[in-house]
């Protein structure tokens, strides 16, 4: 089983970053871009006898208190089976 | 009175600490590794400035897993003073012992340079002997000092005078132009509801010699020494 995690500042956090990778977008010719957030992907494999729900739990909670900053971002969990 | 710095992987401001509490403070004074977790003999712990864990994830973010964290969080409840500078200050905000987050500068640029800070609060054990409104000429050297947090934790920073320091010009002026990394408010440091906490990004230990350029931040330092002795 994997678990999915998507990272992502909050809407309210300014993310210079993903303005500076707008700009070259830009740059390079593509239009219609209204913006560009930038963020953080990470996969967990998980091993053992966890289901479905258990695995997001558990994905829920790395995420929470780990892989994000819940002052500052956002996050998504997907598990894949 | 005795002074600990504690030390991760990736440290590299430990030195700094040690040199301007030994020469300049002149106390006793222990680099920590990481992970040890007996912090009784210390009255003052410095988390410094550097790279902990090559800033993976977010810049303080693996820190706070360290087994000497959980000690300086029960040495900080107790009421002992712990200052964390740089690195430092961005580990005590992920270890939830200082409020909101420092994110990448407005600029994207890692900025080495000297700044203007406005001491806003003399109230605190680290800077009672600095005058309120004073400009202090520090170094910063960051990627990740642009301080964010939301309106109400920023209206408590406010009411209960816990911004200690705040980007600003030479003359005082709290200006956007004077503000270095994108901070709210100008924020360049504050302490906890207690004021026995303090972060702050620029570095006080690396202004304590003429020959550096600025010996503004002795008077950080004199503040911490003054505290513990009058407690001793």
């Amino acid at each position: 089983m994997k678990a999915k995690v998507y990272v992502t500042l909050k809407p309210s956090v300014l993310d210079p970053q993903g303005k500076a990778i707008k700009h070259s977008v830009e740059l390079l010719g593509f239009s219609g871009i209204s913006d560009i957030r930038q963020g953080k992907y990470f996969e967990i494999a998980i091993e053992g006898p966890l289901n479905v729900d258990q695995a997001r739990e558990e994905a829920v909670r790395m995420a929470h208190d780990v892989l994000s900053n819940p002052i500052i971002e956002d996050f998504r969990v997907e598990i894949e089976e | 009175m005795k002074f600990g710095v504690v030390v991760f992987p990736g440290s590299n401001c430990d030195h700094d600490a040690y040199h301007v509490i030994s020469k300049h403070v002149g106390q006793p004074v222990d680099f920590i590794w990481h992970r040890e977790t007996d912090l009784r003999s210390y009255d003052a712990i410095i988390i410094p400035g550097g790279f902990s864990y090559g800033d993976y994830l977010r810049a303080g973010a693996l820190a706070r897993f360290s087994p000497v964290m959980n000690s300086v969080k029960e040495f900080a409840a107790k009421g002992n003073l712990v200052l964390g500078i740089c690195n430092g200050f961005q580990i005590l905000c992920e270890a939830g012992l200082l409020p909101g987050a420092l994110i990448r500068n407005r600029g994207l640029h890692f900025i080495c340079d000297h700044v203007n800070v406005r001491v806003e609060s003399n109230n605190t054990p680290f800077t009672h002997e600095l005058k309120a409104g004073g400009v202090l000429r520090l170094p910063i050297a960051h990627a990740d000092g642009n301080f964010v947090c939301d309106d109400a934790t920023l209206d408590e920073l406010r009411r209960e005078d816990r911004i200690v320091l705040r980007y600003c010009d030479r003359d005082g002026q709290i200006t956007d132009a004077a503000n270095p990394n994108g901070s709210r408010d100008n924020i360049a440091g504050i302490c906890n509801h207690e004021r026995n906490v303090m972060g702050l990004m620029p570095h006080p230990e690396r202004a304590c010699e003429d020959l550096l350029g600025s010996s503004d931040g002795r008077d950080v330092f004199r503040s911490l020494a003054g505290t513990l002795a009058a407690a001793a």
